[in-house]
């Protein structure tokens, strides 16, 4: 048995520490709100104990003013801390535009983790300290949690949709990941380590886990592989939008919306064609749903990202 | 009110052994037919009460071993006892049985349906032919349930989350969901009973402002059964059809959304939370003033809370998916309606602390457990507040910080009071008083074993030990081998009520109408009281409370 006692998790983000100054000062709040009621307790125990003398004279059975003010109070000091707490949450939805991307991808019991560069890796997720990372997560199959305690971030991986997070590492070091979602019958042994090197530990890592083409070049294979480009491509007869630039760009939909073409819009748009059409184009494309996988599917979306820099550079 | 009427010292309880019966009891609802049938087709709601009371002590017990496997098994961090498989079994059997079969009906289905009737000065309930086909439809449940759960076997949790439980898990989760949706019909004809009978029934005289707090925390409680539980009933339908029929409605493979079944699930169970702790916090209302001989401090505020609750109860059910992808927006409106609700549980808390002073305590079993009730509830509410911060529950959503946090509120504060209950209202049922010593000392033991075996969990929750874990990280074991051992205590304390209690049956003495000098009908009628309550009914012309004021022991 490991004879010691950790009280406090490690912790490796500025965010983390952030969390953890919300954690003590809530909690001294919150030792405020109840000692009164576990000293009184104890206290008029005592003091009123039954068939002891004591003054009772004057006991009030009911005092309007002192009710509302046990109630307003607190609550007043609740809303400070909920503003607190949720202005540290809204920025994990806000992640910074030059975040290093890494997809994940999580099924029945692994990880697996891909950086843009083509390296794959699985359980094991190397970052470099203190570069905004931005994660964009999608499941194979049940609802998993990505969990990193270092970083005090959790975010569900839900089958059939992206899901997103961000950080930023600022202590080297070898850290737990795990799921945090039940997901079956080996649940718990789905983790492994959050590894975040030094710039140049990172660039090395890379190096040695070298690979033979990026994420974006992957789905470019993939994209001619498929058939994609028999209709997508710039010589098809097919009459299909045209996917140079459309990574970011409003797509105006048959349905009269318009929507804005993120990662989880071209996700739906090859897995789910029918679910939102772009306006002016015949509904003619077929689902990929049980022919692509979720890291296929991934490989496509940098495919289609990348198209937007080339579209820049030409 | 005097002295003479208090329980005897307990010595005396020894000496007198096996006391034949007394004329109360001859003439009272427990002798009225002696045969099997005459209990188990009976109408009386007092005998439909002691059968609930000996079904949800039966599956405590259930529930409570699933609990020893499980804590036994996380002595090790490599989990020796069981496989995987069976972990995730036994913490599904617990959960299903425990929140279910125990929690739920554990307080309104055995102390609302006994004293209700009795509080408010009627003869019996309004549908006493419905309440007891309520008991079979529970029955009926619960046996199936037991049996799907321990031969089909489910290994979802009792959260039955998709697409786990409905594409990818092994066992019977169709059988299982059937059996919870027919306990569900339980619920909701026992929360009709109340409605109508705390709406037609009262005596002439019993207004609304003078009902018993714990009727009108049944009474939100029912609210909330008749309400919430037809969801259930609905999201349990919906898995069935998806898992039988292949109908896209939660899986994304077929077109379907797994958030849409977190938040149906959660629009029922949040509310069943509530169902699971108003009626304990009615309980701990009677206790307090009936420890303190006083008025519960602002009545008013008291009753109104348990309505609050429940009406905000079913506003806050997105606060279990912060993490779970929904918009960001959504998240922050739950989490201010989470602090909200937290306002009239804190109004309680703070008016029974107000009810204590210059009270004249009485430090018997009861009232202890009443205590215990208040400081875990306390503790139990105030880490739902750290929760229900948004920041602070992405990091501790989904480990044992959560579990310690409504063990605390579910163990610690329910089962605290079902104790409480029981020991208080116990003389009335039965008609004997039973051992204060050993009363005192399975309740200061309960709280002990309780905080042992729970504290430490916030303290893994925060390191990052996630739930339903079977194998864990070595640097996690100290804090459950703390766990474990507070469970072990734990478990001995709960057995000890059983015995005293079951012992004061035969060589408890008489405990005569009233035996805690407390206000309230019931204590007006003979104990245990006759077959319909009233010889004749009572006419209140007071509020409820009404204790003497005694100021002979002041010196000021």
């Amino acid at each position: 048995m490991n004879g010691s006692i950790h009280l406090w998790p490690e912790q490796a983000s500025a965010y983390g520490s952030e969390v953890d100054h919300l954690v003590f000062a809530f909690t001294v709040l919150i030792v405020i709100l109840s000692a009164p009621v576990f000293i009184l307790i104890v206290v008029f125990a005592v003091k009123y104990r039954r068939g002891k003398p004591a003054n009772r004279r004057h006991a009030r059975n009911r005092n309007v003013w002192v009710e509302v003010s046990w109630s307003i109070i607190p609550f007043l000091a609740l809303i400070g801390f909920y503003v607190w707490a949720s202005d540290l949450f809204a920025r994990l939805y806000h992640p910074p535009v030059d975040a290093l991307e890494i997809n994940v991808v999580a099924k029945q019991w692994m990880w697996k983790f891909e950086h843009p560069q083509g390296q794959g890796e699985i359980n094991e997720l190397h970052v470099p300290v203190g570069e905004p990372v931005k994660l964009t997560m999608a499941s194979q199959d049940v609802i998993h949690s990505l969990f990193i305690p270092a970083l005090r971030i959790k975010q569900d991986v839900v089958p059939g949709r992206y899901t997103g997070t961000w950080f930023t590492a600022d202590k080297p070091g070898t850290y737990r990941l795990t799921c945090a979602e039940f997901c079956g019958a080996d649940h718990s042994t789905m983790g492994g380590s959050f590894i975040v090197l030094s710039r140049a530990d990172y660039a090395k890592w890379l190096a040695q886990s070298g690979t033979d083409m990026s994420l974006a070049a992957a789905g470019a294979a993939l994209f001619r592989e498929r058939g994609c480009s028999g209709c997508h491509g710039p010589a098809a007869t097919v009459h299909a939008p045209s996917l140079a630039g459309l990574y970011g760009s409003p797509v105006p939909l048959q349905s009269g919306q318009v929507v804005i073409a993120d990662d989880e819009y071209i996700r739906d748009s090859i897995l789910l064609p029918q679910k939102q059409i772009a306006a002016g184009y015949p509904p003619i494309m077929p689902t990929f749903q049980n022919v692509l996988n979720e890291e296929d599917v991934l490989k496509l979306v940098a495919y289609i990202k990348s198209l937007r820099t080339t579209e820049a550079t030409q | 009110m005097t002295d003479t009427a208090l329980p005897q010292p307990e010595s005396s309880n020894f000496q007198n052994e096996g006391l034949s019966e007394t004329g109360t009891e001859r003439v009272s609802y427990l002798r009225a037919g002696h045969s099997l049938s005459s209990w188990l087709l009976t109408t009386d709601h007092k005998r439909i009460a002691i059968l609930y009371l000996i079904a949800v002590t039966f599956f405590f017990f259930i529930g409570g071993t699933a609990a020893a496997l499980i804590r036994l098994d996380l002595l090790t961090p490599q989990g020796d006892l069981l496989t995987n498989e069976g972990y995730n079994r036994a913490f599904t059997i617990h959960g299903v049985i425990m929140v279910w079969f125990f929690l739920i009906p554990s307080i309104p289905n055995t102390f609302g349906n006994f004293l209700i009737p009795l509080m408010i000065g009627a003869k019996d309930l309004a549908f006493p032919k419905l309440n007891l086909a309520s008991w079979y439809i529970f029955m009926a449940g619960g046996l199936f349930t037991l049996f799907v759960l321990i031969a089909g076997g489910v290994d979802t949790g009792w959260t039955f989350y998709t697409p786990l439980s409905s594409m990818f898990a092994h066992g019977s989760v169709v059988l299982a969901a059937v059996a919870v949706f027919i306990a569900g019909f339980s619920s909701i004809l026992t929360g009709l009973n109340f409605i109508v009978t705390i709406h037609k029934l009262r005596c002439p005289g019993m207004t609304w402002r003078r009902l018993p707090l714990f009727v009108w925390s049944i009474y939100a409680t029912s609210i909330i059964l008749v309400l919430a539980t037809p969801v259930l009933a609905i999201t349990l339908v919906l898995i069935a059809a998806e898992r039988l029929f292949g109908l896209g409605i939660f899986d994304p493979a077929l077109g379907g959304d797994p958030l849409l079944y977190q938040h149906l699930f959660w629009f029922y169970s949040h509310p069943a939370v509530y169902i699971m702790v108003l009626p304990a916090l009615g309980v701990a209302s009677e206790l307090v003033a009936a420890a303190a001989r006083k008025p519960i401090f602002g009545y008013q505020f008291v009753a109104g809370s348990s309505i609050a609750i429940a009406i905000i109860g079913f506003l806050v059910w997105g606060h279990h998916m912060f993490v779970a992808g929904q918009s960001m927006y959504a998240s922050a409106v739950f989490s201010f309606l989470s602090l909200a609700v937290a306002v009239p549980s804190g109004i309680k808390v703070y008016n029974w602390t107000a009810t204590l002073y210059k009270g004249h305590i009485s430090l018997d079993p009861p009232f202890l457990f009443a205590m215990s009730f208040i400081g875990l509830f306390t503790v139990g509410g105030l880490t739902g507040l750290i929760l229900a911060m948004l920041a602070i529950d992405v990091h501790v959503h989904d480990t044992y910080f959560v579990v310690a946090h409504f063990h605390y509120i579910m163990v610690g504060g329910t089962v605290s009071a079902f104790f409480g209950a029981l020991n208080y209202w116990w003389p009335k049922m039965i008609g004997r008083t039973y051992s204060l010593v050993w009363g005192r000392l399975s309740a200061i033991l309960i709280f002990l074993g309780f905080n042992l075996t729970f504290f430490p969990q916030f303290l893994l929750g925060y390191l990052g030990m996630p739930r339903r874990y079977h194998v864990y990280p070595p640097e996690f074991q100290l804090l459950h081998v703390f766990s474990t051992v507070g469970a072990g205590l734990l478990g001995v304390a709960y057995v000890m009520p059983f015995a005293y209690l079951y012992y004061s049956m035969r060589y408890g003495t008489p405990a005569g109408f009233n035996p805690w000098g407390a206000t309230g009908l019931e204590w007006t009628v003979p104990s245990p009281p006759p077959k319909h309550n009233f010889e004749t009914i009572p006419v209140v012309d007071s509020l409820p409370y009404q204790y003497d004021v005694e100021l002979e022991e002041d010196h000021g």
